[in-house]
């Protein structure tokens, strides 16, 4: 295990230094050295012109990967409905089929949701598993765990993904450690590697300014979870034949957990979902000014976002919070509103289809994201917009 | 009551610097930091401890340096640290990292909470948390906003999903991830500085975890990184100045032009 290195080979180009991502070359007495900064990641064998840098890797007991079979999506439900995202998730795994050609099975639990799920036919998936059952009703890690780990059990995928929500990223993690599998959180694009069939996870890390392609060669299924808003909702199908396949709770369930309470987060944000955003930053100076954003918003049909300055302040609830320590969003409009726009920040909403940016000083690092980029004070130009949009019927 | 928080030394900012050149990341100069959302499961776990007594634990997994980090822990206020670093576990990805923290917590023992943050800010998966408690077989609850109270072994909290809080009662033990909802993180005293100095920080190995070496490091790491590089995304935008009169007019032509009008 490691990276070895074959001093006779090594003419000390020192290209493998540069490569390392993770400054873990050195050169010590005339020698290249590899600290214990190095992640294995392999780059520097793959730069080596002169194979002097070889990766060792224990020999694995392998499993039989050929009988894993089938894209498997996750189709989430809130609140007793099939949630959009699941459709998008039909779609990635739609566009994993065209290369890799084996059958779109989506995985649904919840209660009275059996009709339901023939939309997901209706829009590409061959077989639709579904647990039609009152555990179900809210969500529960373990016993979703519990219920998705025992279906790949028994019919065992090539390929799971599923959003990477609140309740994907919550309870997917569980399912790969008991299968036993790898699994790549908040993925912007997965596809299939045409010479070698595995899934390449394309994700970002720090907070987007360093991307990775990842894979997972030797365990399956190869499992993903999949930011919101990357791919499309999947389109209606012409030739609508695929089947339902129920299952039941053949498993043990332990149901630790009570939920006693529920409450509502005013302005509806589920930021992740909203195809506008209307974001207010420092430059609202009090919370009440929030105000004028929520008209915006609301007169926008969209949600309301925060930079983390709104949100630390006390004007505005962290739900609202978008960025590193917040939400990552990735609406059609965002219209950050005196937000100066931290890295931070950036990275929350940098990917938005169209940024809009107001703000009264003309170096703002949020313009340099900006599709249009405002330089004016938002007291004076969003009531006028407000007016305006009112004066044309609102949306 | 015995209260285990599990924390990570991270690159400070997102700011990742590339040599335009080379494209080699820069690091230098770079300072490492506690994980921030990690500061929020340290001060919950000192919280606990004030408000329900007990000990309190912090550990860590990473290269040497990574003590420093255990040791900023213990200036906040936690009793013991334990860092975890063999160049075995090096190359872990999520499903070893989880399981190399969980043998550890087994051998700390008699646990009753473990607390971890919700994500880090340079990997940000959030699958570290879940991973733990699955291999110890406990129950989890992620994106905790408040802890409630703990009565006998009874523990209520609230936790955040995308459109409500939930209150949530589960018995002990569990494992828990927060959000920085849940309090402000706390300034180190200087007893504790002092203390925190002074203190023995024990480094556990591979051998001393037991369990199965090949499921450490990049050995039982399923994943594997093929390629990486670095981003910037910059916008052909246009910025506009003027009346404010104009500014609005200028907004609502974009908007009607996308079509939200």
């Amino acid at each position: 295990m490691g990276i070895k290195i074959i001093y006779e080979k090594c003419n000390l180009c020192k290209k493998c230094i540069e490569r390392c991502p993770f400054g873990a070359i050195e050169i010590k007495d005339n020698k290249i050295v590899i600290t214990e900064k190095c992640n294995l990641c392999g780059l520097c064998v793959k730069i080596c012109s002169e194979k002097a840098l070889i990766k060792e890797e224990k020999e694995k007991a392998v499993i039989n990967l050929s009988q894993y079979r089938g894209i498997w999506f996750f189709a989430e439900t809130r609140h007793g409905e099939i949630a959009p995202v699941s459709y998008e998730m039909l779609n990635a795994a739609k566009k994993l089929k065209v290369k890799l050609n084996e059958e779109i099975c989506g995985v649904c639990f919840g209660e009275n949701i059996k009709e339901k799920v023939k939309t997901l036919l209706k829009k590409g998936a061959n077989k639709v598993y579904v647990i039609d059952d009152a555990v179900f009703c809210e969500f529960k890690e373990e016993i979703y765990s519990k219920a998705m780990s025992y279906l790949i059990m028994k019919y065992k995928p090539n390929i799971v993904i599923a959003a990477a929500t609140m309740i994907g990223r919550s309870f997917i993690p569980s399912v790969a450690v008991k299968v036993k599998t790898g699994l790549t959180a908040d993925c912007t694009d997965v596809d299939i590697d045409e010479k070698t069939g595995l899934l390449i996870q394309t994700r970002p890390t720090f907070g987007g300014n360093l991307m990775a392609k990842i894979i997972c060669e030797k365990h399956r299924p190869q499992m993903a979870t999949i930011r919101p808003k990357i791919f499309e909702p999947a389109e209606d199908e012409e030739d609508v034949k695929g089947e339902i396949i129920e299952e039941k709770i053949e498993f043990e369930i332990e149901d630790r957990i009570n939920i006693c309470g529920r409450e509502k987060i005013e302005n509806v944000v589920d930021l992740q979902e909203a195809e506008i955003i209307v974001s207010g930053g420092r430059g609202l100076k009090d919370g009440k000014n929030f105000d004028i954003i929520k008209e915006l918003a609301d007169l926008l049909n969209g949600a309301v976002g925060a930079s983390r300055a709104a949100v630390d302040s006390g004007w505005i609830s962290y739900p609202h919070q978008v960025g590193q320590t917040g939400k990552t969003v990735k609406p059609k409009i965002y219209i950050a509103c005196g937000i100066s726009g931290a890295i931070q920040h950036l990275a929350g909403m940098q990917t938005s289809d169209y940024i809009i940016a107001i703000n009264k000083d003309p170096d703002a690092p949020i313009f340099k994201v900006a599709n249009l980029g405002v330089v004016g004070d938002l007291f004076e130009v969003i009531p006028i917009l407000i007016k305006k949009i009112k004066e044309q019927g609102g949306k | 009551m015995k209260i285990i928080v599990c924390i990570k030394q991270v690159p400070e900012g997102l700011d990742v610097k590339v040599d335009p050149e080379t494209k080699r990341i820069l690091r230098e100069g770079v300072k490492s930091i506690i994980n921030p959302y990690d500061l929020y499961a340290i001060e919950e776990g000192i919280r606990l401890k004030e408000r329900f007594g007990g000990e309190t634990w912090v550990i860590s997994m990473g290269p040497p340096q990574a003590e420093s980090a255990i040791r900023e822990a213990i200036s906040m206020g936690i009793d013991n640290g334990i860092l975890l670093s063999d160049r075995k576990f090096a190359g872990s990805d999520t499903l070893a990292t989880s399981y190399t923290l969980s043998l550890a917590i087994k051998k700390i023992g008699d646990f009753d909470i473990i607390i971890c943050g919700r994500e880090t800010l340079d990997g940000s998966t959030g699958q570290v948390g879940p991973g733990i408690a699955e291999h110890l077989g406990i129950t989890y609850i992620t994106y905790v906003s408040k802890i409630v109270d703990i009565k006998e072994n009874e523990f209520e909290c609230v936790r955040l999903m995308e459109d409500h809080y939930e209150v949530i009662k589960t018995k002990l033990p569990v494992l828990i991830t927060v959000t920085k909802e849940i309090n402000v993180p706390r300034i180190p005293s200087l007893k504790n500085m002092i203390r925190a100095k002074k203190i023995e920080i024990p480094i556990w190995k591979a051998e001393n975890l037991g369990g199965d070496e090949s499921l450490f490091g990049q050995d039982g790491s399923p994943t594997r990184v093929i390629d990486v590089w670095t981003q910037t995304i910059k916008k052909e935008g246009r910025k506009i100045e003027g009346e404010p009169e104009l500014l609005a007019e200028e907004i609502l032509n974009e908007l009607k032009k996308i079509g939200v009008l």
